[in-house]
């Protein structure tokens, strides 16, 4: 991609411009490149162990990247860290605070690194994370759930246009999940652009507005999350009371698809919910349809779901048939 | 600049809440009187031997010149006893009792004592973790990730960790004196002591030789004191940045400090040792006229080759934490 593509209507917030980093003479990053936009949700999607986690460090000036520039609302991260970061709030992987200090100390602490953080300001984002009274409680005591926030509340201290979130959902239960994601949406409806790694499809899917995939040092694709996870296709399981004639019937309509048991990846908990579930791909349209047919057909439709791709499946669609560690 | 006061700020409440500063005082609150103590003992049991002390100087003096006729006893430790000899009788024709003891004396003493092993000790307790525990614990990942430039975070760090060592030293000597006098009595400070001897090989040359008041003998000491201590707090700053466990970083630092101890006292036939750190931190012993552990050291050439080391340890700390990925 070039390096002024992505130019939009929109202000570009963070521009990743052929990025390369060698650790230890090892190419890890083969040169990426991706613009993220004012107030926008951008996924940055990848197995684990595909540089997510360095490309993110070279994003906040953790790591340096051998080759390439990041730009931060036009300030070059590398060069002069000080201007851009203060554009940028983060948690880079787990939300680590020291936890010798109360939550609120921590909060002073960080607030003393960036000029025009005002006491006033500190309450204000404990109120936004909602941490209520525990902030005054030291850091060791919290439970992962309130370091999360804590981080959180740090991220946003200097009113950040950017704030990375390295995996965010990890550790966090459904509730929890929920929670973050209401937020995040909240935060982007504010004006703010949210970064947001995963190596989870579905979580990108269900939080994010574009998304960049990666995979072995490589961006596979930019781009909208509805095409390019579309892109894929959707699986449609069917479950009916009698299988063998719905099976006869679909294998008699050439626009629909079959799928064997050993050609899709869909995770096994997720058919185990669906016992002799017939997979199929058919258009969405195509469904209603089928549901009148069966029933005419005297079959009972017990279940019809839809079932996204699994990631690997989108990698492979990607990399046309190379498969990813 | 307001930012760099605020970021010192920061690092100062941190060791603060980390209550290191607190266990070394109990610490010295705790050894304190166990060493005042003993030396209450030693006194005792010296007044009870010697009617007189001058009789117990004559009697050191004879002590020392009679073991130097021996064949048994090697070389440096002859020529160490040569030069004791001398000033013991120095303090003998000017009629100064060394022994009397005061709390001015008796800190005078501890500080001695303290320089090459105690002092470090507490210095690192501080030191070591100062840059390894943010790695470890990953907050290093927050506070590299603010709008900071990272020579202005490790700069706090140095600032903080220099207000601290000082602070380490002060209170040894405070402690040592307000406890001391408890048991000796708070006086002491204008009594003479002899600075100005300096060794020749086996000579101690006297002829530089003036009296100072113990108070300002005790001033010059805890600024040497001081800047050994510093000395290490900068290798120990260094270490913590390269080194990533707090653990590792510590027993590094207190396995060199202890190697220069046992270096001092056995290798004074291995010459180039002397360029080495930590057999050169007893810098009050040049006070007090001791023989140096190796010939031709000089409290000019240990302040040297301490302040080597220490902008070296700078050089390589500030290197190191403003190039370094952090990838852990």
């Amino acid at each position: 991609m070039a390096a002024n593509a992505g130019a939009a209507e929109r202000e570009t917030v963070l521009s990743v411009q052929n990025v390369k980093k060698k650790i230890g003479g090892k190419p890890i990053i083969h040169g990426i490149s991706f613009d993220v936009r004012a107030g926008e949700i951008f996924g940055f999607l990848g197995p684990n162990g595909s540089g997510k986690t360095t490309t993110i460090r070279m994003l906040v000036d953790l790591i340096k990247p051998t080759e390439g520039r990041i730009l931060i609302c036009g300030e070059d991260v590398n060069r002069h860290p000080e201007r851009a970061l203060r554009h940028v709030g983060c948690i880079v992987e787990n939300p680590e605070m020291y936890g010798y200090l109360t939550g609120w100390e921590n909060l002073e602490h960080f607030a003393r690194m960036q000029e025009g953080i005002t006491r006033q300001r500190i309450a204000e984002v404990v109120e936004i994370v909602g941490l209520g009274k525990p902030i005054h409680d030291k850091v060791k005591t919290y439970s992962l759930g309130m370091r999360q926030r804590l981080g959180i509340a740090q991220a946003l201290l200097g009113r950040p246009k950017l704030l990375i979130l390295d995996e965010p959902t990890n550790g966090l239960d459904p509730k929890g999940i929920k929670e973050l994601r209401d937020f995040v949406r909240g935060l982007a409806d504010s004006g703010m652009s949210l970064f947001i790694s995963s190596h989870l499809l579905g979580e990108i899917q269900l939080m994010c507005d574009r998304v960049a995939i990666i995979a072995r040092g490589r961006v596979l694709a930019v781009g909208g999350v509805d095409e390019l996870i579309g892109q894929a296709g959707a699986y449609t399981v069917w479950q009916l009371d009698r299988p063998e004639e719905g099976r006869r019937l679909l294998a008699g309509d050439p626009s629909v698809k079959l799928i064997a048991e050993e050609e899709h990846r869909i995770d096994e908990a997720l058919l185990a919910t669906l016992p002799g579930g017939i997979v199929t791909k058919m258009e969405p349209d195509a469904v209603p349809r089928w549901v009148e047919r069966f029933v005419r057909a005297g079959i009972r439709v017990l279940a019809a779901q839809k079932i996204a791709p699994s990631l690997e499946e989108l990698f492979l669609k990607l990399t046309e048939g190379e498969t990813i560690g | 600049m307001g930012n760099l006061l605020a970021l010192i700020h920061n690092e100062t409440i941190k060791i603060w809440k980390k209550k290191r500063f607190a266990v070394i005082v109990l610490v010295l609150i705790v050894l304190i009187p166990v060493f005042v103590y003993a030396q209450l003992k030693v006194t005792e049991n010296n007044a009870q031997k010697f009617k007189d002390w001058r009789g117990e100087l004559q009697q050191r003096i004879t002590d020392n010149t009679n073991s130097l006729g021996s064949d048994r006893i090697p070389e440096e430790w002859k020529r160490w006893r040569r030069a004791l000899v001398q000033q013991l009788q120095y303090y003998l024709d000017h009629d100064i009792n060394p022994n009397s003891p005061n709390a001015v004396t008796f800190t005078r003493g501890f500080l001695n004592n303290a320089v090459t092993m105690f002092i470090p000790l507490m210095v690192l307790a501080i030191a070591s973790d100062l840059v390894s525990s943010e790695r470890s614990t990953g907050t290093v990942k927050m506070l590299l990730t603010r709008p900071v430039r990272r020579w202005r975070v490790l700069f706090s760090k140095l600032a903080a960790l220099t207000l601290y060592t000082s602070l380490v030293v002060v209170t040894n000597a405070v402690l040592c004196y307000l406890i001391a006098g408890l048991a000796f009595g708070y006086g002491g400070w204008g009594e003479p002591v002899f600075v100005g001897f300096r060794i020749h090989g086996a000579d101690v040359d006297t002829s530089s030789v003036h009296a100072v008041p113990q108070g300002v003998y005790l001033l010059m000491q805890t600024g040497l004191v001081w800047y050994s201590a510093m000395t290490v707090a900068l290798i120990a700053l260094m270490v913590s940045v390269l080194v990533r466990s707090t653990a590792a970083s510590f027993v590094t630092m207190m396995a060199a400090v202890i190697a220069g101890s046992i270096l001092a006292n056995m290798s004074s036939s291995w010459h180039t040792a002397k360029y080495l750190f930590s057999v050169n931190l007893d810098l009050t012993s040049y006070l007090a006229g001791s023989p140096p552990p190796i010939e031709g050291m000089t409290l000019g050439f240990s302040l040297l080759i301490l302040a080597v080391w220490g902008a070296a340890a700078l050089f390589v700390s500030f290197f190191v934490f403003t190039k370094q990925d952090v990838l852990n």
